[in-house]
């Protein structure tokens, strides 16, 4: 009996000691970004080609853009990438960060069933179309989760001159969930949604989906990096962090971001400022 | 040599959320006998024995050893449902021991020369739980006797046993009383009572109506309700 | 349901081409709640044995508490880990926030009530057979609790795989304090949200049909072991 209590014990220990990270505590870099830049597949295209040359492993949290920003303030991550300027001038606003820089850009597209009953699709003009869909009161499905993407429709409502607290109504569905999720439900009610085209051009549970709305300048969306302010958080890793930071905006980096295609067409458009 | 002899209990009465099922209780234990507990169902003889041995509290009454007990498993008892431990029939007679703090060296010896006493020394490394009645009854009486307690209590040890395997449960009782243990016990066998007892403790509602030598009590029974259990008249 | 024969083949080209990333995946889910369970019993078994066996005051509360906790939501239990474990919390220090072992401690705390009640219902069916006979030989609370665990260790076995099922199938507590990381904390049943959410519903049944098949292979191999231990010790 004692024989097999010991080699119980020892095997105990290894799953649990065996389950840690196998790195070392400063071969890695914790990211918050969104689910919509995850899911457009851009960080598994983009990353190991930061990885491989400096030994340092990106990992990801994915979240909505509020949540990431959340982490961060937690300090729970050490740099943060994601597509909200106004938030995120707050974020460093509040001490938070240490650096921000312009990354790149993509742009939102508005997506509707194919059976179009708001008579929106081929438009070039998102307020025209939001005002449109409101009048007919056609469904409507809303990330509603804090994300870059809810604050980008959020404004687009506004600027269209539309209150949408007076005028929510059934048409209105606030889901509260990721980017990829809200797709399912609007595909699943033949709803209208505001989508980035990264997980748009990824996704792959259309039905009768198709882009209503695209190329108004109002669905310019802008990414931004930040760096965890370490005077905040002093286990920050600062070093590697200013290392993925200066790649990012590095020549290299930012021809890897245009350099990522899905089906031949590019997502995202690098905009650094050097 | 201490002994924990007299056992002695005084107006021991048990009533558990007020029903009365022994009342008025006066018994006095000297040790060295074979004791036999008769009584119709429903008597309290396993209440009584259980009081005695410890596992139930009266709700009156008093209780008392001999003030100097000698050793904490100076009892033991045996029940009508022999309880096996998932283990081994010598594992089960050296758990006993183990909890007597008999360290690990001796308790092997010890419980093999049990299981050797009760006839049982070529089923020790069976698992006790596929052993038959009777042989699981002797694993627990060499559990006890391991133990080399004073007083052996044994509730009904034969009821669910066939004849066969109940006379050796005698034999092995009496083997434990002629090593030096006084034994008391209850049973619904009045063959088995003529057999082992020395005497006659006869528990009648509750109360003790009578406590003879054994031959005399089977002849002449003093009290009118021993003579009708006797008869037969009482379940 | 038409995803389902496309789930069914992309899921035998995964396992029968080895995908390296989805045996990664299988091997860490696999890592992470058999840690969890063992982890949580060392703690659980006794506090459920100890219910059964037990004479102290609040017991009958705590049974309750302790039954109520098995009802508790795998988020909530993700979300309480996860501000223990994040720098703001208390453990922060500890480093701990989005690697396996956060996902082990979080999953052992979900699975604990489970494995504590159900050990306190079997150890209390034993209690009931064996508690005159234990007591009659001495036995202390401590020594009858041991006891009755290492006795109905066979039930006890079932009891873990049962924790070990709840643990394997939820994405609540992992996701939040693993949080998904590709290559270091991403486990099946994360995985199969994250190909859900992207909308590759095949992809994500056949994941899904990979982690049934595994659970009921595990089942059936402690089944089938369980039932040989026993013939061979009784």
């Amino acid at each position: 009996m004692s024989t097999l209590r010991r080699s119980l014990l020892s095997t105990l220990a290894c799953l649990i000691f065996g389950a840690s990270p196998v790195w070392s505590a400063d071969s890695f870099i914790t990211v918050a970004s969104t689910t919509s830049t995850e899911q457009s597949g851009l960080f598994g295209y983009l990353l190991p080609l930061f990885e491989k040359p400096s030994g340092i492993q990106v990992r990801v949290v994915a979240l909505g853009t509020g949540q990431a920003l959340d982490l961060a303030r937690r300090g729970d991550a050490d740099v943060v990438f994601v597509h909200d300027p106004a938030a995120e001038e707050k974020f460093m606003a509040e001490g938070n960060g240490v650096k921000r820089q312009e990354v790149m850009y993509n742009d939102f597209v508005l997506i509707g069933p194919k059976s179009d009953p708001a008579k929106v699709a081929g438009g070039q003009d998102i307020s025209v179309a939001l005002k449109k869909i409101e009048a007919s009161k056609s469904a409507f499905v809303s990330r509603g989760d804090k994300s870059g993407t809810h604050a980008a429709e959020l404004r687009l409502w506004k600027t269209a001159g539309l209150d949408l607290d007076a005028s929510k109504g059934s048409w209105y569905r606030d889901t509260g969930s990721g980017m990829g999720p809200a797709l399912n439900t609007a595909a699943a009610m033949s709803a209208y949604i505001l989508a980035d085209r990264g997980t748009w051009l990824n996704f792959k549970n259309r039905q009768n989906l198709a882009i209503a709305v695209e190329g108004d300048k109002r669905l310019f969306n802008q990414y931004g990096l930040i760096l965890v302010n370490p005077a905040k958080h002093p286990h920050v890793k600062q070093a590697a962090g200013q290392q993925f930071f200066d790649w990012i905006l590095s020549e290299a980096g930012q021809k890897a971001i245009a350099d990522y295609k899905i089906g031949g067409e590019q997502l995202f458009f690098p905009n650094a400022r050097r | 040599m201490h002994t924990i002899f007299p056992l002695s209990l005084t107006g021991i009465g048990f009533a558990p959320e007020g029903v009365p099922v022994l009342d008025g209780i006066d018994l006095c234990i000297e040790g060295g006998s074979r004791t036999v507990i008769l009584g119709a169902n429903g008597a309290g003889k396993s209440v009584l024995m259980r009081l005695m041995h410890g596992l139930l509290k009266p709700t009156a009454g008093v209780i008392q050893w001999n003030a100097s007990q000698s050793r904490p498993h100076a009892q033991c008892m045996v029940f009508q449902r022999p309880v096996m431990l998932r283990r081994s029939a010598l594992a089960n007679v050296a758990y006993g021991l183990k909890l007597a703090g008999v360290p690990l060296a001796q308790r092997s010896l010890q419980a093999r020369a049990a299981l050797e006493r009760v006839g049982l020394s070529h089923l020790a490394e069976r698992p006790a739980r596929v052993l038959s009645g009777g042989e699981q009854q002797r694993v627990a009486l060499a559990r006890a006797w391991a133990l080399e307690p004073r007083i052996l209590f044994l509730d009904e040890p034969t009821a669910s046993l066939d004849p066969a395997a109940s006379r050796s449960i005698e034999q092995v009782i009496v083997d434990i009383h002629g090593a030096g243990t006084s034994i008391v016990m209850t049973t619904h066998n009045l063959g088995q009572a003529r057999r082992l007892a020395d005497e006659i403790i006869f528990l009648h509602a509750g109360r003790i109506a009578e406590r003879t030598p054994a031959a005399e009590f089977f002849q002449h029974p003093r009290s009118p309700e021993a003579r009708a259990f006797l008869a037969g008249e009482l379940p | 349901m038409r995803d389902l024969p496309d789930s069914l083949s992309t899921a035998l080209g995964l396992v029968g081409g080895l995908d390296a990333k989805v045996l990664d995946i299988v091997a860490l889910s696999l890592r992470v709640s058999l840690s969890a369970v063992l982890f949580s019993a060392l703690f659980a078994l006794p506090l459920g044995a100890l219910l059964a066996v037990g004479n102290f005051p609040g017991r009958r509360t705590l049974t309750v508490v302790v039954n109520g906790l098995m009802g508790l939501p795998a988020v909530v239990v993700g979300l309480l880990v996860y501000l223990l474990l994040s720098r703001a919390g208390p453990l922060g220090p500890l480093g701990l926030l989005f690697t396996p072992s956060a996902m082990v401690i979080a999953q052992a705390v979900l699975v604990a009530p489970l494995l504590a009640a159900l050990t306190r219902q079997t150890v209390d069916d034993a209690w009931r057979e064996y508690r005159e006979q234990l007591h009659s030989l001495g036995a202390t609370t401590r020594q009858a609790t041991a006891t009755l665990l290492w006795d109905t260790r066979y039930s006890l076995f079932t009891v873990l795989l049962a924790g070990f099922g709840r643990a394997v199938a939820e994405v609540g507590a992992v996701m939040i304090v693993g949080g998904n990381i590709d290559g270091v904390t991403r486990v099946m049943t994360t995985t199969i949200a994250l190909e859900t959410s992207k909308g590759d519903l095949p992809l994500a049944l056949a994941l899904g049909l990979i982690l049934v098949t595994l659970v009921l292979a595990i089942n059936a191999l402690a089944y089938v072991s369980g039932a040989w231990a026993q013939r061979r010790f009784g």
